[in-house]
């Protein structure tokens, strides 16, 4: 009998702490066969922010940094500019960088930086207990939104992709979704893109990946899939937008 | 061969900075350090290294940190409110212990304040400034050949003891011109071979983390006593002042950077009166000179202490010498300048 799946060589071996259903390990694990495809393991050196993946650098087999919270591209920007023959990729939560850390990421866009970031919207603060994010849904309600998400007093939902697109300085911005094994698939493609981007020296790559919070959404994991499968991508549309 | 040269406070430092093999500075414009990284992004090109005007200062210290992860000599400037917005970003560097030097122009404050130069940010630089249990060493250059031989040595100490690094000076210092002298054959580079701590990919090795979250039971107390070990080492090596008329005078003024150079003119004359008094320049801020205030304490009657702040170093000469000996203060704030006369009267009036 031959063996057909095992660990990538860039996941260590142990096991995560996420909730059950949480996206974050299935990123995890695409961004390692990744790097393991790519061969870049030893060349890689990965920004682990602040939120649910803070200790990604328990998960991952290959240097790993923290970074203050917000501050992934700013930490990118210091270690690619030093070193370009490193292959630098940020990871970063909606909270992380599109409320706290939004300047970083758009001045290290608009810098056309020659770095890689998985961008994990999840519509929620997953590791502060589940308090509205700047990606949290209209009426969705959280910690902090008890009756849901009112744009008169907590604004819209923030659109990174679209955002980042207008950017001369983005190279790459495609926003995906993990709800369904097709969609892992795209998923895939797309962040293998934006580390290939990187290799090939073509500039800033963004994926925007959708993905489940079923402990904060306050669903079964199950209905959590479906959620952002029928809610979610109707306010992130899927694509690239640049 | 040294050369002597002609520049302002702000670009002898930068220049010290490469000579010291700075090679990655990031900041953002704020008066009275623009000179600074004016300097550097023409200068770093020069000698292959990097500059980037960064969005804001916190962007600024968090490059500095992952250009130091990576093996790089990096510096940060800043002026006072500027430096504010470092503080997390420095708190990060001492919890992941790298290295990396970080100038504070100072300016008048609190908030916006102004542009004018002062000593106010003492407390801040030399108390912590951001959040947790640690130290960074703080140096205070009073001339521009100081500024030369301190930011070379600042960036020694940072990698020697994995630790942020301040260089305090004020508005003054950064602006005033001075000839200096400079060695233009030293060009040191960082040997990021000698490293073994840094993130470059894990070739042939076991991957590394940097990080300051210390999650287990008890392993962040740890954690902070092997930092305080360090400190401790810091505290006993590292001390650096200068004294002037130490074995006969009856008051010792304390004055570092700009102070200490006005303080030092009204020594002088004081003394060709005849008085006898004498002058302490400390010239590392943290660690800072206890010891030998003590010793001082032993021998003279009073301290004076002058500072361009409401009084701020002032409780450390009185913690080092237990307030066993009365100390007085002379301060301007808020860009007011201390000047010899002012001293002189201060002293008449102590004696
Ligand atoms: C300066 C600072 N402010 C606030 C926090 C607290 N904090 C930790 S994680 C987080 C939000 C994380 O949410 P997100 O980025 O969406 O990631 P997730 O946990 O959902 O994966 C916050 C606010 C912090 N660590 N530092």
């Amino acid at each position: 009998m031959s063996k057909i799946l095992s660990k990538p060589k860039s996941m260590k071996d142990s096991s995560t702490h996420y909730c059950a259903g949480c996206g974050h390990g299935i990123v995890h694990r695409l961004i390692c066969e990744i790097i393991d495809e790519l061969g870049i393991r030893e060349e890689t050196i990965g920004i682990a922010p602040v939120g649910c993946a803070v200790i990604a650098y328990d998960y991952w087999n290959f240097d790993v940094t923290e970074a203050a919270h917000g501050r992934v591209p700013a930490v990118a920007t210091g270690i690619k500019r030093v070193a370009p023959e490193n292959i630098v990729f940020g990871y970063q939560g909606d909270g992380d960088l599109a409320a706290i850390g939004t300047a970083e990421i758009v001045h290290a866009a608009n810098r056309g930086e020659n770095i890689t970031i998985i961008f994990v919207n999840n519509a929620v603060y997953g590791m502060t207990g589940g308090q509205m994010a700047p990606t949290t849904m209209l009426k969705q309600k959280t910690a902090t939104t008890p009756l849901g998400r009112d744009q008169k007093t907590h604004g819209f939902p923030l659109k990174v992709c679209e955002l980042l697109s207008v950017l001369p300085g983005v190279s790459y911005a495609e926003r995906v979704s993990i709800h369904s094994p097709q969609n892992i698939i795209k998923a895939k493609k797309a962040i293998k893109r934006a580390f290939q981007n990187q290799i090939d020296g073509v500039g800033f790559s963004i994926v925007e990946v959708l993905s489940q919070c079923p402990t904060y959404i306050g669903l079964s994991p199950e209905d959590s899939v479906k959620w952002v499968a029928e809610t979610m991508i109707k306010e992130y549309p899927l694509g690239v937008f640049r | 061969m040294a050369k002597k040269v002609l520049m302002c406070g702000n670009e002898v430092l930068a220049e010290a900075a490469i000579m010291a093999g700075c090679r990655f500075y990031a900041g953002y414009p704020i008066t009275p350090q623009n000179e600074l990284p004016a300097y550097m992004s023409r200068r770093m090109p020069e000698v292959g290294g990097v500059f980037i005007q960064s969005e804001s200062e916190i962007s600024a210290i968090n490059m500095v940190f992952g250009a130091s992860l990576r093996g790089t000599r990096a510096m940060t400037s800043s002026s006072s409110p500027g430096i504010s917005l470092k503080q997390e970003g420095i708190s990060y560097l001492a919890g992941c212990e790298l290295p990396g030097v970080i100038v504070n122009v100072m300016r008048g404050g609190p908030g916006l304040g102004n542009i004018a130069p002062s000593q106010s940010d003492y407390f801040q630089a030399t108390k912590g400034g951001g959040h947790g249990d640690y130290h960074q060493i703080v140096l205070a250059p009073a001339s521009l050949q100081e500024i030369v031989e301190l930011t070379m040595l600042s960036f020694d100490l940072a990698d020697k003891y994995r630790t942020p690094v301040m260089i305090l000076g004020d508005g003054i210092l950064g602006q005033m011109m001075e000839p200096v002298e400079l060695e233009d054959s030293v060009e040191r580079t960082a040997d990021s071979e000698k490293k073994s701590w840094i993130l470059d990919g894990c070739k042939g090795r076991e991957p590394r983390k940097i990080r300051s979250l210390l999650l287990e039971d008890g392993s962040l107390e740890t954690f902070n006593r092997k930092l305080q070990k360090k400190y401790t080492e810091i505290k006993d090596k590292e001390v650096r002042c200068e004294i002037l008329y130490g074995d006969d005078s009856d008051i010792m003024v304390v004055a570092y950077g700009t102070t200490s150079r006005i303080s030092r003119n009204a020594v002088e004359k004081l003394r060709s009166k005849g008085k006898k008094i004498g002058l302490v320049r400390p010239i590392s801020l943290w660690p800072f000179p206890e010891k030998e205030l003590r010793r001082i304490a032993e021998k003279v009657k009073s301290f004076l202490v002058v500072e361009m702040s409401c009084g701020q170093m002032i409780e450390d000469v009185r913690l080092s010498i237990d307030c066993k000996k009365p100390v007085h203060f002379y301060g301007r704030s808020g860009g007011g300048v201390p000047t010899e006369d002012e001293i002189i009267k201060e002293v008449e009036k102590i004696v």
